[in-house]
């Protein structure tokens, strides 16, 4: 508080000064509010899900039977946590380079009748709702996607090769790589866009300054661009990831949705949205509060990445 | 502009207050599996009687919920609810339409109908114990049918459903290794295979899926024109998935035997009875706070039972035979109001 009062300058035309306070509270209550509901989410997450997890304990974490019939209910999560990870990871390794090309040539390379159309398509992309994805992903990418990659892929593995395993599942078009490489689709556009405006931001002088000196495109993109915007374009990668991480429906479509660890990259799986998505609506008792737990593991698993990002950035500007 | 808004507003409200004030609203929520014919019903009864009903197809989890919290005037649930916890909440359920549920495969080389399952095998494919589709125990079954040599693909639904319930429930019944491992539940913790979403997603993984089995809804089945299996019943009859063969379990069901209507039609008697059968049930407290409201409810399926078959039948759902529309009218009576008396007369 003390520093904003200090760095508070001082004005010199009183119209409109006693406005001031007011907008200052206006600003406190919004930030103070969203810090309020962040608390509440996880308190209610806590409270929601500490029957299960007070009965599973670390169980519930590393254990990988999830079995919902009331006469057993085993709640094992390791299964979707693992599949949430895989998936998202899968997802930006693939997306991230496509983004940054994206950008790039939109920045750097695009003729300039083309940046506008190209640009509002990217933008198009990423307002696609995510159930329109996994319609998508069901009904056309998966049987494309069976036909020609899995099934050729499956076949030319060598016999007891890691590729076999690798590949190992059923060629059906859906499971944790067709999840993952939805996801990809999903969150390519989100990277795109927000990376070409941060190389927008990128002043002239400093790409023509390096163009002059003889760089090439490639030079001035690797060695003056991406260093100028390397703070922002982790955060654009973590806003990526953020909603790989959570996203729901298209997941859900494509996945298999099997709570057992995925033995293969086509083998079926489940993330922990996909599941609480799948299971809320009949869920009660014990179940229902799994459920919540998840989502408490979720918001930990989305704290810690972001957390993990803070950090890469921090010994970054060190260096 | 603002003016003829809220000068919309204003008529909108009174015109809506003025209709509350002389027809009933019904308000119900519940399984989804009967939402659509409950909305047909809802449009011709308002149509009829200017009695509207909103209906939300929230799951039948949330319809149980909804009613014991007394947020609704019923609930809807496809998993008939257990004598004892009917009374634990003051509630009692009657059954308003059948369905069925239809194991449907994508086998090439083999047409709808050809391949016959049992009970018995339906369950050690699911568990993962049948793996091929030119196994002895299915070939067994099925002299003459050209069964590929197929790995099995097991698809089963991957949200909690009223149609996973039924057929877990039949499994359990007919397999005892079933009934040891996942047993019966809306959802239960499949031992192979890969779930689908809804009914759509388990007929698209099927589809793309050569050798793969899944179950679907009948409805869902029959307007897809889906490969299904036949399926060996109580009698030891081969019967087909057709509205007369779920007409014949619900007709064969001994309704007046069940106390709270508690009754999965699963392998009942009848030569032509389809096995995986199951009613879906509604939720009313057995003392109403608001008599009127009771009435208007009981009215409802009243008028729906006398005048609703068509409108089921055409959405291919399978209506009560009239004896067990009697039984339910019958149970009525124990329904009353704050005052003790019969909401419904």
């Amino acid at each position: 508080m003390s520093i904003t009062v200090n760095a508070a300058p001082r004005r010199t035309t009183p119209r409109g000064f006693a406005f001031d306070p007011i907008f200052e509270i206006l600003c406190f209550t919004a930030a103070t509010t969203l810090l309020v509901a962040l608390g509440g989410v996880i308190v209610a997450l806590a409270i929601g899900g500490w029957p299960a997890l007070s009965k599973f304990g670390i169980g519930f974490v590393t254990g990988s039977t999830w079995d919902p019939n009331p006469d057993h209910e085993i709640y094992g999560a390791a299964g979707p946590i693992v599949g949430t990870l895989i998936t998202s990871a899968a997802a930006l390794l693939m997306a991230l380079p496509v983004a940054g090309g994206v950008a790039f040539f939109l920045v750097e390379l695009c003729p300039t009748p083309l940046r506008r159309p190209i640009g509002t398509a990217v933008e198009l992309l990423a307002g696609i709702p995510s159930i329109v994805y996994g319609m998508w992903g069901l009904f056309v990418f998966a049987p494309f996607f069976a036909a020609h990659v899995e099934t050729p892929l499956m076949a030319a593995a060598p016999t007891g090769s890691v590729w076999e395993t690798l590949f190992s599942g059923i060629p059906n078009g859906s499971g944790i790589l067709a999840a993952s490489i939805i996801l990809a689709v999903m969150i390519l556009p989100f990277m795109a866009a927000t990376l070409r405006e941060l190389l927008n931001t990128v002043p002239a002088q400093v790409r023509e300054s390096a163009y002059g000196l003889g760089a090439t495109t490639a030079e001035v993109v690797m060695s003056v661009t991406l260093p100028y915007v390397r703070r922002g374009a982790i955060g654009a990668v973590m806003l990526g990831l953020g909603r790989a991480l959570g996203e729901t429906m298209a997941v859900t479509f494509i996945i298999g949705n099997s709570h057992g660890f995925p033995k293969g990259l086509f083998d079926s799986g489940s993330t922990i949205a996909s599941t609480i998505a799948n299971e809320f609506n009949e869920a009660s008792g014990l179940q229902s509060s799994a459920l919540i737990a998840l989502g408490l593991v979720l918001f930990l698993i989305t704290f810690v990445v972001l957390a993990l990002a803070r950090l890469m950035l921090r010994n970054q500007a060190k260096v | 502009m603002l003016k003829t808004f809220v000068a919309a507003i204003t008529a909108t409200a009174v015109v809506a207050g003025g209709g509350v004030a002389a027809a009933a609203n019904i308000s119900g929520a519940g399984a989804t599996f009967p939402a659509p014919v409950y909305a047909k019903w809802a449009e011709s009864y308002k149509a009829q009687t200017n009695n509207a009903l909103n209906y939300q197809a929230i799951g039948s989890g949330g319809g149980k919920k909804q009613i014991i919290a007394n947020t609704v005037d019923f609930g809807a649930s496809d998993k008939p609810m257990k004598p004892d916890e009917l009374a634990a909440n003051g509630l009692q359920q009657f059954p308003t339409v059948i369905g069925g549920v239809v194991p449907v495969m994508n086998l090439p080389g083999v047409k709808a109908g050809q391949v016959r399952l049992t009970g018995d095998v339906l369950a050690d494919i699911y568990l993962g114990l049948i793996k091929k589709w030119n196994d002895p125990v299915i070939a067994s079954w099925n002299k003459g049918v050209p069964l590929p040599n197929l790995p099995i693909t097991v698809v089963h639904r991957s949200d909690g459903s009223g149609t996973s319930f039924l057929f877990t429930s039949y499994l359990t019944s007919e397999n005892p290794k079933w009934a040891a491992g996942p047993g019966a539940n809306d959802a239960v913790n499949w031992p192979v295979g890969l779930g689908g979403k809804g009914n759509d997603g388990v007929a698209a993984f099927v589809k793309q899926t050569p050798g793969s089995i899944g179950y679907v809804e009948y409805a869902y089945a029959k307007q897809n024109a889906m490969d299904y299996a036949v399926m060996r019943n109580k009698a030891g009859k081969w019967v087909l998935p057709t509205a007369a063969n779920f007409a014949a379990a619900a007709a064969g069901a001994k309704w007046n035997a069940a106390p709270g209507f508690y009754l999965l039609l699963l392998d009942q008697p009848g030569a032509s009875a389809w096995p995986i059968t199951g009613a879906t049930f509604i939720l009313v407290h057995s003392k109403q706070t608001n008599a009127q409201a009771g009435h208007d409810v009981l009215s409802f399926f009243d008028w729906a039972y006398k005048n609703g078959d068509a409108a089921a039948a055409a959405l291919d759902y399978v209506t009560l035979p009239e004896p067990v529309k009697a039984l339910v009218r019958k149970s009525w009576k124990t329904v009353v109001g704050p005052d003790g008396k019969p909401v419904y007369k």
